[in-house]
């Protein structure tokens, strides 16, 4: 299941990241994609936010892993330099653990991930508003059809 | 009191024996840089292995170039976090062996704190101490009213400055590390590019350096797309200059308010020279100390001289269950 959405603030980022805080699960894999500046860390910021994380979120890039403790754990992940590599092995006890697991340049290392993650993709419109496309199948259906039911209206 | 520090939190693998906080007696580094430079960044399961290669090696030498044995230590100071947690738990067992096996108390240290005490092995600490923490993975401001006591009185909401400086020169083409390219380019240009000083006049002590980065990509993008020609140096002192303006005016802000003795530079970011020179400018009526270049960068000496202190103020250490964490709060340190 495929849909795009339009966001025009970062109001509606917000808003997309409660709806999608409101439907987490034990072992949610969240894999975002589009370029340097798109949004994915500012989309992770709401998402803590939203999921009870009371720490402040900054981005994770120099030890590509930070982890959040709440009601369900946040492992927040930031790909970007396995580029070249492809894989990292130390990331699997969390990617495949108990908690939410964010991956921000996920596309990197889609080796070592699971067929079936909800992925979401922003496009840099203009300062302001982004297209993205959220996608994903199984258990990741609910989530996606909630978020196309509250985007229609 | 002998203390042993531990470090290998990112890509340096590093041993240190120091007598009473400030006397090193030996500062060993083994350093990744060469193997990670190729991926445009450290890799973690790479560095990991680097460290299960070099570590006993480390150990030895520290030992043996400070002339003791490891009877002779009081104290063994590990980093336990934040940085690369498989890294960080290599240092934290080779540490648990060697506490183990002699019988010396075990204390874990947060990076920082060490980025911190790197000031006082060359200048001691007068208080109240204002330290600007700048890294690969830090941008913070930190209020010291005395010793092991830190107060963060803001930090980055998004990107480190290191990392902007990494992403930066990706985007140039100037390779890994960035920031010395950088810094280097921007001595030879001029700010022609007037880049935005994000949240210079916010009412706290908070950074923020993704917007900056993204307005640099942005420009460049759009030039490269009209074929204009690129001055590579100009680029680089513009947003050089517009991050220094930023950390300066904050540092400057938080000094006046909490009418602090003493401001301190740490951090790798601690070595770029626009950095440097625009703090010293710029704040003449207290003294403003940079870490020497040694301890700029992540070593072990500066682990040792801050678990000495944690272990002075607490007079504890930790039990053998000591962990790892990759993101650690500096206020709930202790």
């Amino acid at each position: 299941m495929k849909i795009n959405i339009r966001l025009n603030s970062e109001k509606d980022t917000e808003k997309l990241a409660n709806i999608i805080a409101s439907e987490v699960f034990q072992g949610m894999i969240i894999g975002l994609g589009g370029d340097l500046g798109s949004g994915k860390t500012t989309f992770t910021k709401y998402l803590a936010k939203s999921m009870g994380i009371h720490d402040n979120l900054n981005s994770p890039t120099f030890t590509i892993l930070k982890t959040y403790e709440g009601k369900l754990d946040l492992y927040h992940m930031d790909v970007y330099r396995l580029e070249d590599i492809g894989y990292d092995y130390e990331l699997d006890d969390y990617i495949y653990g108990k908690g939410v697991s964010v991956i921000e340049w996920y596309p990197f290392i889609q080796s070592m991930l699971p067929e079936n993650i909800l992925m979401i993709t922003f496009s840099f419109i203009d300062e302001s508003t982004r297209d993205v496309s959220i996608e994903g199948s199984e258990q990741y259906e609910k989530v996606i059809e909630k978020i196309s039911h509250r985007y229609s209206n | 009191m002998y203390v042993l520090g531990v470090e290998t939190s990112c890509d340096e693998t590093s041993v240190s024996v120091v007598k009473d906080g400030n006397i090193v007696l030996s500062n060993e580094v083994l350093s990744q840089i060469d193997i990670h430079q190729s991926y445009g960044g450290v890799v973690p399961e790479i560095a990991s292995r680097e460290h299960i290669k070099g570590i006993t090696y480390v150990f030895d030498q520290a030992i043996k170039k400070a002339n003791l044995s490891y009877e002779d230590i009081d104290l063994i100071a590990v980093t336990k976090g934040p940085g690369l947690i498989g890294s960080l738990l290599i240092g934290i067992n080779a540490a648990k062996v060697i506490s183990l096996n002699y019988h010396i108390p075990i204390i874990g240290v947060h990076h920082i704190s060490g980025h911190i005490y790197a000031n006082y092995i060359e200048h001691g600490m007068e208080f109240p101490l204002l330290a600007l923490v700048v890294s690969g993975g830090h941008t913070e401001l930190v209020l010291m009213k005395e010793h092991f006591s830190f107060e963060k009185l803001g930090e980055t909401q998004d990107d480190a400055v290191g990392e902007a400086y990494d992403k930066v020169a990706r985007i140039l083409g100037l390779g890994y590390p960035g920031g010395p390219a950088v810094d280097k380019l921007a001595n030879q240009g001029s700010d022609t590019f007037d880049f935005p000083r994000p949240m210079i006049h916010s009412d706290d002590y908070h950074f923020s350096f993704s917007g900056l980065k993204s307005h640099v990509i942005n420009k460049h993008h759009n030039m490269l797309q009209r074929n204009e020609e690129i001055n590579v140096k100009d680029f680089s002192a513009s947003f050089q200059e517009a991050v220094t303006d930023v950390l300066v005016a904050k540092t400057i802000k938080a000094k006046e308010n909490y009418q602090v003795k003493q401001v301190i530079v740490a951090g790798g970011v601690a070595a770029n020279s626009g950095l440097r020179k625009k703090i010293k400018a710029n704040i003449t009526d207290i003294p403003v100390y940079f870490p020497i270049m040694d301890y700029c960068t992540d070593n072990a000496a500066m682990i040792a001289s801050a678990g000495y202190f944690k272990y002075k103020k607490y007079g504890k250490s930790d039990d053998l269950y000591i962990n790892g964490y990759s993101r650690l709060d500096l206020e709930r340190e202790m």
